[in-house]
């Protein structure tokens, strides 16, 4: 994959290099349950970006003295496999990996009801194992699914897309060579049905007219993400209710 | 236990008595430090940010194989607080340092074509490092204040058969923007500015944002526990253009020297 930066046009004839539509999110697969050992696990692939999540707890936080004695708390660590970018990552926390992982469990905090667990804690772990741009709100996508699979008490789940603007167009979901070629781009997640954004980072250089415009594409395209989310997770429940009614153990 | 701060914001009012929009007292002081390229000190009341800057001569990244290169980073020394500890930048440092990388990075503040010396082998590494003194709230304006004030004091050193040498300075850095950040912040349904350390303790969620000189948002990056309606976003940017323009005089001390 070439991702570097290039003088070359990205949206020829209102066709994205991978011939999507400015508007187009790319192609989204959601799926549970990939890793058994998790309380709640998912992947998340948005085009050719592909996240693993797995989601341990609520379970009780030791060492002892990092508890909370009136709330729970949550842990988020974004990594980057070494193989999924174009030169190899070296392993272990890089600044960005760091920056991530904090503003990845901004994005939940509104959302989980943490004052009801003291002394507990969620710990969710993202795996980007390819990257094509927009990891970190493929990260969250696949979270938050993984969190409800896990039982976590949620007021809403979280969605969560990039925009940005390219060639002077406004475009969603933004793979590597736009990311990287992009004159902003943002990185947006949402509590849809509180309407309330919970992760909003940007880079790049826009009006505030730009920006709104740009927020509400990124709001319109994370409700999308939500009825995927929210269809998944059905399908889950109705699935473990037929599994109930036959009596199956697995 | 209710904090006094957060009672008295509820009544519109704060701790020292300032409006919502109104800034503590802030202090300038560019050149700080003799031995960086370019330093400054920068004050908003008691919270203290010494900014120094360092050239270097450093690899081009392989994407950008024709720029020099710019890294902001920052140290939350054990001085500075009783919250802070030894060791290396944890996760707080690392956003901040970041957040701040990114507005003067983004604003396209220095050219970093010029700082390219052979394309792909060799050019120009400026180092911003921020040294935290008093942490007595919003750090992220008074820090990028005095990033970029530090880099219109900054000086090239001169090349001498391929290394450094800081005997004599060709000039200043070749910038064209002045970038300046304000952190808006939400507390209940009040926005208020420049808060200090109690202030801050209840902040639901903020804001940061970077603009340059012609208007333009260049950065943004929201930070706290709690979430913003779209609403809230736009009143903040508001505030932000309104406010800019009264920070930015703060950076005049460095134009006289920069051109």
């Amino acid at each position: 994959m070439v991702m570097a930066k290039t003088d070359e046009k990205l949206i020829v004839k209102g066709k994205r290099k991978d011939g999507r539509k400015p508007e187009d999110l790319r192609p989204v697969k959601l799926e549970l349950d990939v890793v058994k050992r998790a309380d709640g696990s998912s992947q998340a692939s948005f085009g050719n970006t592909v996240a693993v999540v797995a989601v341990y707890g609520p379970r009780k936080l030791y060492p002892r003295f990092l508890q909370e004695s009136d709330t729970g708390i949550l842990r988020c660590r974004y990594n980057m496999a070494p193989f999924s970018v174009d030169e190899r990552k070296k392993p272990g926390p890089s600044r960005r990996s760091v920056e991530i992982s904090k503003v990845t469990r901004l994005a939940f905090e509104p959302a989980v009801f943490l004052e009801d667990f003291p002394k507990v804690t969620i710990d969710v772990f993202v795996e980007i194992i390819a990257a094509d741009g927009s990891t970190r709100v493929t990260g969250i996508n696949a979270a938050s699914v993984a969190m409800a699979a896990a039982g976590v008490p949620m007021r809403d789940l979280v969605s969560a897309c990039s925009v940005g603007k390219v060639d002077g167009e406004y475009v969603v979901d933004l793979n590597g060579i736009e990311d990287n070629n992009s004159d902003a781009d943002i990185a947006f997640a949402m509590m849809p049905n509180k309407d309330l954004i919970t992760l909003l980072q940007m880079d790049g250089r826009l009006t505030k007219e730009e920006l709104m415009k740009l927020l509400e594409m990124a709001g319109e395209n994370c409700r999308k993400i939500y009825s995927m989310q929210r269809e998944v997770i059905m399908k889950k429940y109705e699935r473990v209710e037929a599994e109930d009614e036959r009596g199956d153990v697995e | 236990m209710r904090s006094y701060a957060l009672e008295l914001i509820e009544k519109g009012k704060r701790i020292d008595e300032r409006k919502f929009d109104e800034y503590r007292k802030i202090e300038v002081i560019p050149d700080y430090v003799k031995n960086a390229e370019g330093s400054a000190f920068v004050r908003f009341g008691n919270t203290k940010i010494i900014a120094g800057v360092k050239m270097e001569l450093s690899v081009p990244f392989s994407d950008t194989p024709d720029e020099g290169t710019l890294m902001v980073s920052a140290e939350f020394t054990p001085l500075a607080s009783p919250d802070f500890e030894a060791g290396p930048p944890r996760e707080d440092a690392t956003e901040f340092a970041r957040i701040i990388d990114r507005g003067v990075r983004e604003s396209e503040m220095i050219d970093l074509k010029k700082l390219c010396i052979t394309p792909g082998e060799k050019g120009w590494g400026v180092c911003v490092d921020l040294h935290i003194i008093n942490n007595d709230g919003n750090l992220v304006d008074c820090g990028a204040l005095a990033a970029v004030v530090a880099l219109l004091t900054a000086k090239m050193p001169k090349l001498k058969d391929d290394k450094i040498d800081r005997s004599g300075f060709e000039g200043p850095l070749p910038v064209s923007q002045k970038p300046v950040t304000v952190t808006v912040c939400k507390v209940g349904q009040n926005f208020l500015l420049d808060p200090n350390i109690q202030e801050e303790e209840v902040v639901d969620a903020r804001l940061s944002v970077a603009v340059r000189e012609d208007g333009r948002i260049c950065a943004m990056q929201k930070q706290g526990p709690g979430g913003l309606t779209m609403k809230d976003i736009d009143t903040i940017i508001d505030m932000v253009m309104k406010k800019s323009e009264e920070l930015r005089k703060f950076m005049a001390v460095g134009k006289t020297k920069a051109k």
